[in-house]
């Protein structure tokens, strides 16, 4: 093996692995009996959020529930609410295990203060990680109650019963409240709870496994629900920042005078320069009147033109670390190329962004030293330790409170923002709320990384003998083929990009499976084999075969109306995350541009906790596919962006959604995994694999542009 | 009241717009935008910031019962209308046929592009109230929901335009 190289898992994915999660805690005991009220506190432990490779180490709590002795259930974890309907699953969960309504508790997600740190909220692991663990604690705490009240009534404790928040027997029933105030009921304080306590069976799950209506909805029909970009503080200004007019450009000099000629707060720190006022209009006006005054130095900067050439050249082809290139073989792959039938195509994906409809926010607001920001981050440890850095204090200094937030799809991992606010709040002496403005989310927020792929494969009638797969920049999610192939070689080069990259739904399963299943339609193709029956000769993997083959039903594979001119049917399919995914699709390409006519998807990710959530998720994730298969691409030159607005980056809108059908399996025998991401993974290749049916031209790039007259 | 100047600056008018069935006053430059007034200066958070270009419309109110979007509405060209938003819709807390449509079809995912949905649809239904799903289509297709949500929402609107036990 090359120097440098690693043979290790590639999961999970390089690139939203930004930094290693930090675990502490902010409260001891003492604090959170303050905090909560007195009542029974029961802590459980999960595996590591997003462990790398094998090890699985024991970490401190994950989850926090606590009884209140007036009554209240508090489940609290370090999760957030982007959409994706992480609070309902969690309220959902605890309810089961607790046998009340979900709505009869309250889930507390990401305040660094008081609930424990889970991670990030990202790799699709509250599903699969978070929810087994809140499951447990509310299952350690009905035990508890349960053996507390056999206890009190001298009965064996299989001879009571528990629902709708009370113990009962008979005629008698105590409630939970009454048995958190029991003396008899030793709080478990800190203590891990058994990993042994008996979860509720799916066969007997009265509200996991069934649709529940939002939690929160409520708030959100009627505009009460605050959103980061919406908190106020009293006496509270409103913050913006200067930025440079290029990508590198390098701040001279600059005049603040006129700012404060305006009264507004000017700040410059380094490479930092920002304005707040009492309005948000008077900071714009003060940021514009010093921004005249600005002097930069800005530098080359390539252009999108040049992406997969670019990437090419700048792969890192040594060098170890965990960012550093990854190649993995199986068998002897130079040998079987050689002996089988050969193809060997290239793909690329450009930049795409995420656009999230509520932009970067963050509300800051010190008290002497100690700092508390409200904002909208997948990461709220991880920010609080990053303005714990930035502002040289402990973490425990910091608070992190994450409200439910605008969208996230793996575009708020960072904490940029925060920091921004809590500089300009300390220089104001009061709260400050920074906004990033659209054109600001566009060019300054990370991108879902631009790649390139080289792919090479042999043929034995039709059967994969061999697979050479070499992906440059995409990260590594579902790099590895699903197919059962003898001989394997996977290679990944990270590369030095142009632009700031990071997480994405999926990430670097969009670009891998992309290539790889056009790829596979191309063998079908040059094997003369129908594109469907391809896959399942090839495939071992009988869960990926079942949502291929639901999919392919419902659809009619291969369509069932003969093919007029620009008329054609594509499919593809993807495992990630413990979730597969099996798109078809049916494109018109005759109205000089694709047309999507018809999508049906199957997916399936385990038991499924909420029908109607995972219903909702799916079809989403869907259709933000078509956004970055059919229109969605960064384009760049001179460091600056050529389309960072909606009017110029085209996301999909409702006349753009084609009727679709979902179709999902619940695999109640298997354990759940997420929902939100794996879908969009089968779009782009489905549909470009349509296109060649309709054209007889391959598309090897995104997005997908029909071949020239 | 009449428009008037007021207070040392120059540019800083007095502006009275009727909002939510209240009269609301601010002082303020003429040509900030209708919705930094609603969210700064009367604290009505729900209308929502997404472009502030007329691309997004997740800041739709309605300005004498037209959806407008309050990002690219001068502050000054609304002085003296009614202006509604979402925190107006519901009133003593029983929810509008819309919302309560959102609701059951569960028709936010993030909810952050939800109020620019519901007044819009308000509008629509009040000057159209049997929308064909063209219509329907047509009205709703400036408002962008990034979470993609799009089939839910659709189906939120074709509730409220056909409540259950009317087939129309
Ligand atoms: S914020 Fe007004 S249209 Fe987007
Ligand atoms: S629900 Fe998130 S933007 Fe529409």
């Amino acid at each position: 093996m090359p120097e440098g190289f690693r043979d290790d898992l590639f999961e999970p994915d390089r690139k939203e692995l930004g930094e290693g999660p930090v675990y502490r805690f902010a409260l001891d005991r003492r604090e959170w009996v303050a905090a909560m009220g007195a009542g029974l506190l029961v802590t459980a432990a999960g595996e590591v959020a997003l462990s790398a490779g094998a090890a699985v180490a024991e970490i401190p709590p994950s989850t926090r529930l606590h009884l209140g002795e007036d009554g209240s259930i508090t489940v609290l974890t370090g999760k957030v609410e982007v959409g994706q309907g992480s609070r309902t699953e969690i309220a959902q969960a605890a309810a089961e295990e607790l046998c009340v309504a979900p709505e009869d508790l309250r889930v507390i997600l990401a305040d660094t203060s008081v609930t424990p740190n889970d991670g990030s909220t990202a790799g699709s692991r509250t599903t699969p990680s978070t929810v087994p663990v809140v499951r447990r604690a509310c299952a350690a705490a009905r035990e508890l109650l349960l053996r507390t009240a056999a206890d009190s009534w001298d009965l064996d404790p299989t001879k009571l019963r528990v629902d709708a928040g009370s113990v009962a027997h008979a005629d008698e029933r105590v409630s939970y409240a009454h048995l958190a105030r029991s003396s008899r009921l030793t709080s478990t304080g800190d203590d891990a709870v058994p990993r042994r306590v008996p979860l509720t069976k799916v066969g007997d799950w009265k509200v996991l496994g069934r649709s529940a209506l939002k939690v929160r909805s409520r708030e959100i029909v009627t505009g009460a629900h605050r959103y980061p970009s919406d908190i106020v503080r009293p006496d509270m200004l409103y913050g913006c920042v200067l930025r440079p007019p290029s990508y590198g450009a390098e701040l001279m000099s600059v005049d603040l005078a006129p700012a404060t000629r305006l009264d507004a707060v000017a700040v410059r720190d380094g490479e930092f320069v920002g304005f707040a006022a009492k309005t948000s209009h008077e900071a714009r006006n003060a940021m514009k009147a010093c921004s005249e005054t600005a002097r930069w130095q800005s530098g080359p900067h390539p252009s999108s033109e040049e992406l997969g050439t670019l990437l090419k050249a700048r792969a890192q082809t040594s060098g170890g670390g965990r960012r550093g290139p990854r190649r993995r073989e199986s068998g002897d792959v130079t040998a079987a190329l050689a002996r089988g039938t050969n193809l060997a195509h290239s793909y690329e994906i450009p930049y795409v962004q995420h656009a999230p409809m509520e932009p970067r926010a963050a509300v800051a607001e010190w008290d002497d030293s100690r700092l508390t920001v409200w904002t909208g981050t997948q990461r709220p440890f991880g920010v609080r330790d990053h303005l714990a850095e930035a502002f040289r204090l402990r973490p425990e200094a910091v608070r992190v409170i994450v409200p439910d937030t605008g969208g996230g799809f793996g575009g708020k991992h960072t904490g940029e923002v925060a920091i921004e606010a809590a500089r300009l709040a300390k220089a104001a002496g009061k709260p400050v709320s920074l906004r990033w403005t659209r054109a600001e989310e566009f060019v300054w927020a990370y991108f879902r990384p631009a790649a390139a792929f080289e792919v090479r494969a042999a043929l034995n009638g039709t059967r994969i003998v061999a697979w050479d797969f070499t992906a440059y920049n995409p990260g590594t999610a579902a790099i590895e083929t699903p197919y059962a192939i003898p001989h394997v070689r996977t290679q990944y080069f990270p590369c030095d990009a142009p632009l700031r990259e990071g997480s994405y739904r999926g990430i670097g399963a969009t670009g891998n499976n992309f290539a790889r299943e056009v790829f596979m339609d191309e063998l079908a193709a040059a094997a003369g084999v129908d594109p469907l029956e391809f896959r399942l000769e090839n495939l071992a993997d009988e869960r990926m075969k079942a949502v291929l083959r639901a999919a392919a039903d419902r659809f009619g594979w291969p369509g069932t109306e003969s093919f007029g001119p620009g008329l054609g049917t594509g499919i593809a399919a993807g495992f990630e995350k413990g979730s597969y995914i099996a798109i078809c699709a049916e494109v018109r390409t005759t109205g000089g541009r694709v047309e999507v006519e018809r999508l049906v998807s199957a997916f399936e990710c385990g038991a499924i906790l909420n029908p109607r959530n995972v219903q909702a998720q799916v079809e989403g994730c869907v259709i933000q596919g078509l956004g970055a298969a059919l229109t969605e691409e960064i384009r760049f030159e001179g460091g600056r962006l050529l389309n960072g607005s909606f009017s110029r980056y085209r996301v999909p809108r409702f006349q753009d959604v084609p009727p679709m059908e979902t179709v999902l399996l619940d695999r109640t025998d298997i354990d759940s995994a997420g929902a939100g991401e794996t879908p969009i993974i089968a779009v782009a290749p489905a549909l470009a694999n349509a296109v060649f049916a309709a054209t007889g031209e391959r598309q090897r790039s995104l997005p997908l542009r029909l071949p020239r007259a | 009241m009449a428009p008037g100047r007021t207070g040392g600056r120059r540019d800083i008018t007095r502006f009275t717009v009727r909002v939510n069935r209240t009269e609301m006053s601010t002082d303020s430059p003429a040509e900030r935008p209708l919705l930094e007034v609603l969210r700064e200066d009367f604290g009505l958070t729900g209308t929502k910031y997404g472009c502030g270009e007329g691309q997004c419309r997740a800041c739709t109110v309605l300005i004498d019962g037209r959806p407008e979007p309050s990002c690219l509405t001068p502050v000054s060209s609304a002085a003296g209308a009614s202006v509604t938003t979402i925190e107006g819709l519901a009133s003593d807390g029983d929810l509008t046929q819309v919302q309560r449509a959102f609701l059951e079809a569960d028709a936010a995912q993030c909810g952050y592009c939800t109020a620019g949905m519901i007044v819009e649809a308000t509008a629509l239904l009040r000057r159209n109230p049997k929308p064909t799903r063209s219509e329907i289509l047509d009205s709703m297709n400036p408002h962008l929901c990034r979470c993609c949500g799009y089939p839910n929402i659709l189906r939120a609107v074709e509730m409220a335009a056909r409540p259950e036990g009317d087939d129309a």
